[in-house]
């Protein structure tokens, strides 16, 4: 609601709010342009305006694009499924990835693997994501790379953070002294330590997803909501940015707030 | 490790003062076009070859760099003037300052970073001058970047508000302006520098990202990540190598930049 109402406000303040290009079309009588500008000026007041787009959404009437010329509705269902399945990809290859990284790192720990791994990662975390879709269609790579690509460093740094953490924990020590097999440790007793922490990592991974998809879809043409929020601010669809910012909103809160409850439920005591 | 650190500090000065002194030799003019010489390769003339407008890349490179390189500093020292203030002061002054400011943070944090950029940067003007872009653009990412920061300055300002010298200087009638001005703000520096060198690359990483997808610095003028659109246009990696400049340069300064941060000691 509170992301609903920045959105809002930002829509309202931006310059050339409630101006419509229809009040220049010679052909409408002065009626008419009165009629526009009413009709507009009913939307100036930014509590009334608010709670006007709050009971339209609640209506299902999210309003037309003015630069698509279509129902913003119809055009969130249409692109949500895209972004899903790219972003999802995406995701899926990153934690797959580092996850595989982390596993290996933890049975060879030497220089000759860590450095490549970390100027691998160094790397990818200083080029912009627009850069890496760039690359992938010189490469002809599709879209879900690029997300994977932009996600993985991120992931595989705060996995190893967790990772090396847990290795100096007592009940690890003692484990390991022990002669217990290093697999065995990591899965018993390194996983059920950091789960708390992995889950909240999940939610902000999606976050993460989610805003990698704005310059991959808009660069590799794929017609997803990144795509949508791109068109809408270059063309300043304003309503159209409002509602795609409520929904990609939306998305990374309950992301972010499932995460929490089910890390929660695993940091519990039994 | 220290090793490291100097030779990326040492790094991030050497491309600093090419990108500036260059920048300044009239040789290098960003906008002057050849149009003998319109999409050619490295010469002696053009070292990095022309665009497709004649203007010779290296020049565009450096004047690109310099503007990315002093820029997102200014934009960061903006940043840490609002994280200041929404993150450190209702931190320090705790109750009901405490939890608005942690509200706002929360939700600011809330909406992914670059979604939030498009749709800010879309709200304002688009069809504007090349320095009113420039403007626009660094203004933009030092008045939205606070959030991070200001969660790490509260933090640290509500542990220093229970910290013993705060108590004895206020059980004194020390006045808060005083104790805010003489014991917080000293003690917050090192945080404040350290979230200040954190956000230098992030910006730039930042502009980049606006500037592919056109909402970032207009044509003519050059910033890095304008210069990164170029890459639209190649068709293969090893055809026009020369072309990668760019991001070659990009990924030297923030690497560079995050070596030296990452190293330093920042405090908890």
């Amino acid at each position: 609601m509170e992301g609903g109402l920045v959105s809002a406000t930002l829509v309202r303040y931006a310059p050339g709010f409630g101006a419509d290009e229809r009040q220049l079309d010679a052909r409408l009588s002065s009626d008419s342009i009165q009629a526009i500008q009413n009709a507009n000026a009913e939307e100036r007041n930014i509590v009334r305006f608010y709670f006007a787009s709050i009971c339209k959404t609640f209506r299902g009437d999210l309003g037309m694009s003015r630069s698509l010329n279509r129902p913003i509705r119809q055009l969130l269902q249409e692109r949500t499924a895209v972004t899903a399945v790219v972003a999802g990809r995406g995701l899926v290859v990153a934690w797959s990835a580092a996850a595989l990284v982390v596993f290996t790192t933890w049975f060879f720990r030497t220089p000759a693997l860590g450095i490549p791994i970390t100027l691998f990662s160094g790397t990818l975390l200083c080029l912009p994501a627009g850069v890496l879709a760039l690359l992938a269609i010189i490469l002809n790579q599709p879209g879900y790379v690029v997300i994977a690509l932009i996600v993985y460093p991120k992931v595989h740094r705060y996995l190893s953070n967790l990772v090396e953490a847990a290795r100096g924990m007592p009940h690890i020590v003692t484990a390991r002294t022990k002669g217990t097999s290093e697999s065995r440790v990591f899965f018993w007793h390194v996983i059920p330590v950091i789960k708390g922490e992995v889950l909240a990592l999940a939610g902000v991974s999606i976050g993460l997803g989610i805003s990698a998809a704005i310059p991959v879809e808009a660069l590799c043409g794929i017609p997803g909501i990144g795509q949508l929020a791109w068109q809408s601010a270059l063309g300043r669809d304003l309503p159209l940015l409002n509602s795609v910012s409520m929904l990609v909103i939306a998305c990374v809160v309950l992301a972010n707030s499932g995460a929490d409850l089910l890390g929660d439920e695993q940091r519990q005591p039994a | 490790m220290k090793r490291m650190r100097v030779a990326a500090v040492t790094l991030a000065c050497a491309l600093v003062l090419i990108s500036v002194a260059g920048s300044f030799i009239p040789r290098f003019n960003y906008s002057r076009q050849d149009r003998e010489h319109v999409n050619c390769g490295p010469s002696c003339r053009h070292w990095l070859g022309t665009d497709d407008l004649g203007r010779d890349r290296f020049a565009r490179l450096l004047h690109g760099s310099r503007i990315s390189i002093l820029l997102a500093p200014a934009a960061a020292a903006v940043s840490m003037l609002l994280a200041f203030g929404i993150g450190a002061i209702p931190g320090f002054a705790g109750g009901f300052a405490e939890r608005a400011a942690k509200t706002a943070i929360d939700l600011v944090l809330s909406i992914p970073w670059l979604f939030l950029l498009l749709m800010v940067r879309a709200t304002l003007p688009l069809n504007t001058s090349p320095a009113a872009s420039v403007t626009i653009t660094f203004l933009v990412l030092g008045l939205l970047g606070w959030a991070a920061p200001a969660r790490i300055l509260l933090a640290r300002a509500r542990c220093m508000r229970q910290a013993e010298f705060i108590i004895l200087a206020r059980s004194t009638g020390v006045a808060p302006l005083w104790l805010l001005c003489k014991h917080v703000m000293p003690n917050l520096r090192p945080v404040l520098l350290a979230q200040f060198w954190i956000s230098v690359p992030i910006f730039i990483l930042s502009e980049a990202n606006l500037s592919i997808l056109g909402l970032g610095v207009a044509e003519p003028l050059p910033s890095l990540g304008s210069l990164l659109r170029e890459l639209e246009t190649v068709l293969s990696l090893r055809a026009d190598i020369w072309r990668f400049a760019p991001p070659v340069m990009l990924v030297l300064i923030v690497s560079s930049l995050q070596i030296a941060v990452s190293e330093r000691e920042v405090p908890q």
